[in-house]
């Protein structure tokens, strides 16, 4: 933990994260305005006092919904890294501890989903259960099935290799008990900072889902829906663009930064020397 | 030799390829309601709709039905269009051939900006340029892809007035559009060939390089970035899918009138025959660039030919 610390860029990303969270949880004490009360006179004005972030089409302050959208987003990461965590982790553990041909069916059947980007993936689950946000949260989450089958499979067949695995099941162990014991606690660290990076392209495809008019609908205050609309007065009121796609930066970035910190400080082997 | 490789991988890759068809077939049977409507369209006739039921044999079971839209595939039929009755094979050509040219300009950008990056970075370690490298491919991947597009309409069309906002026509309205989607690559290209660098460097032969007295750019570039290019490789290959992916955002945000932005039209008219044409379409565009990426190892790595 303190090397966590120690470390800047995840100190920094840590930051980042923690104010986020800070922010959405506070969001109703902390945002100037009603997020979603409307302001028809005074729509589309630049940044003031008033509106640090100006007003969008509707006259809405523009840094309330930035806040409220917060809670969108980190709920929409936290559910769909949850549901990619749920269906993914248990085919990849499967795949990796039996082996032979589940593990080769189940690996081919990955590596042709995992040669989609994720945002085609979760378009296609769109396609299927329709536009929304909660189908938004689960398309993302489907989408990164595949990449936590892979990672979680690769770990355990790094880990069933080590001495002590070996050592467990020489000793007389029962499988279930190494998998538990000895197996899925070893492969947490690698899914941990999977799971950080994740996190941050859940944000950004429930973002783009918006941005495309497939994830949560307007009025709803989610920052890629926010830019779908105020992509129409770009040219008139940039403002209502530009802090809505910054947050998102911000936000990735600090999660990026994060992740790559846990990396270095939890697997030694990728560590930068 | 090279073509028996290729051969092999093209066999190799018939399962994958039936597979994604599987997937796709699947999607209009996994939406609730009858098949034949739902791929006739919201404005059908029954007449229209009979007709469909019975060209796909959509009411047969399933794997008569997998094998009539199978057939169908295999002569080039990837169905009508329900929003205009037009073979949908005959409006996909020219959108594909966009949403190649913008992604093949894009990864061009992003090999580029990313490789040099990658380069200056890792040979002046810890460096104010390493630094700064690193900053800016780390901007670079947390961007989302649609607001560096806002934001380089704003710079250099609306305030500058250099370039067009969007649309088609000369390699001006390439410009945006490819600079937006390849700087995305250019992020995760650069942290690949900054590490993959990083390794080769440390090792002997590039000790040897130097202490023949050898010129330090030819060390860097032909003795260190060969050794380096196999992760590279398929980085770039991997971001070449990712950003076929990401020119959905971006073709929407400049109305380039590609394959991705077709899909977008399409989901919003429930146009379910384009919808799965399209998905067909970049799948097998991703499959051309794994085995194109597969080809290259060969043509980087004479270890790899040999095999």
């Amino acid at each position: 933990m303190s090397r966590l610390f120690r470390h800047r860029g995840a100190a920094c990303g840590a930051a980042i994260v923690v104010l986020l969270a800070a922010v959405a949880l506070f969001a109703p004490w902390l945002a100037p305005h009603d997020p979603d009360a409307m302001r028809l006179g005074e729509n589309l004005r630049p940044p003031s006092w008033a509106h640090p972030f100006g007003t969008d089409s509707l006259g809405r302050d523009v840094l309330s919904q930035v806040m409220f959208g917060a809670r969108i987003s980190l709920v929409v990461g936290g559910v769909s890294v949850g549901l990619a965590l749920l269906g993914g982790v248990p085919i990849g553990l499967a795949a990796g501890f039996a082996g032979g041909w589940l593990d080769r069916i189940t690996m081919r059947l990955v590596d042709i989903l995992v040669s989609f980007p994720t945002i085609l993936l979760a378009i296609i689950v769109i396609t299927i259960f329709g536009p929304g946000l909660r189908n938004a949260m689960l398309a993302i989450g489907i989408a990164q099935v595949p990449l936590y089958a892979r990672l979680t499979r690769g770990a355990v067949l790094r880990v069933k290799a080590l001495d002590y695995v070996l050592a467990a099941r020489a000793s007389g162990a029962r499988e279930s008990r190494i998998l538990w014991r000895h197996v899925v606690p070893n492969c947490l660290p690698p899914l941990l900072v999977q799971s950080t990076l994740f996190f941050a392209t859940s944000i950004l495809s429930a973002a783009y889902l918006g941005f495309l008019g497939l994830g949560a609908q307007p009025p709803t205050a989610e920052w890629g829906t926010m830019l779908s609309k105020a992509r129409d007065f770009l040219r008139v009121a940039p403002h209502v663009s530009i802090f809505p796609g910054l947050t998102i930066m911000v936000t990735v970035v600090g999660l990026n930064l994060l992740g790559d910190g846990l990396r270095d400080v939890l697997d030694p082997r990728t560590r930068a020397a | 030799m090279i073509w028996r490789r290729i051969l092999a991988r093209l066999i190799a890759g018939v399962p994958a390829l039936l597979v994604v068809t599987v997937l796709v077939f699947a999607i209009v049977r996994l939406i609730p309601g009858d098949p034949a409507r739902i791929l006739a369209g919201d404005f059908a006739t029954d007449q229209m709709v009979r007709e469909l039921r019975e060209r796909w044999q959509l009411d047969r079971p399933l794997p008569v039905q997998y094998a009539a839209y199978l057939g169908g595939l295999l002569h080039g039929d990837l169905g009508r269009s329900t929003a205009t009755s037009l073979p949908v094979a005959a409006d996909l050509g020219e959108r594909f051939l966009r949403t190649l040219q913008l992604a093949t300009a894009a990864i061009v950008i992003g090999v580029l900006v990313g490789g040099l990056a990658g380069i200056l970075g890792a040979t002046r370690r810890a460096s104010m340029v390493d630094y700064l490298a690193t900053v800016v491919s780390l901007v670079g991947v947390s961007t989302p892809i649609f607001w560096s597009g806002l934001i380089l309409i704003l710079l250099f069309s609306v305030r500058l007035e250099w370039l067009p906002a969007g649309g088609t026509g000369g390699l001006a309205h390439l410009v945006l559009p490819a600079v937006s989607l390849g700087l995305f690559g250019a992020g995760v290209i650069a942290r690949q060939t900054r590490s993959s660098m990083l390794e080769v460097l440390g090792e002997e032969f590039v000790r040897t390089a130097r202490s023949k007295g050898l010129a330090e750019r030819i060390v860097i570039y032909k003795h260190a970035l060969r050794n380096a290019l196999i992760p590279i490789v398929t980085v770039v290959g991997d971001q070449f899918g990712r950003l076929l992916g990401g020119a959905i955002l971006t073709e929407t945000v400049f109305s380039w009138p590609g394959m991705g932005r077709y899909l977008i039209e399409a989901i919003a008219m429930r146009d379910y025959p384009v919808i799965q044409a399209i998905i067909l379409v970049f799948a097998a565009c991703f499959f051309v660039i794994n085995l194109i990426v597969d080809i290259s190892y060969g043509l980087v790595d004479p270890r790899v030919r040999a095999e």
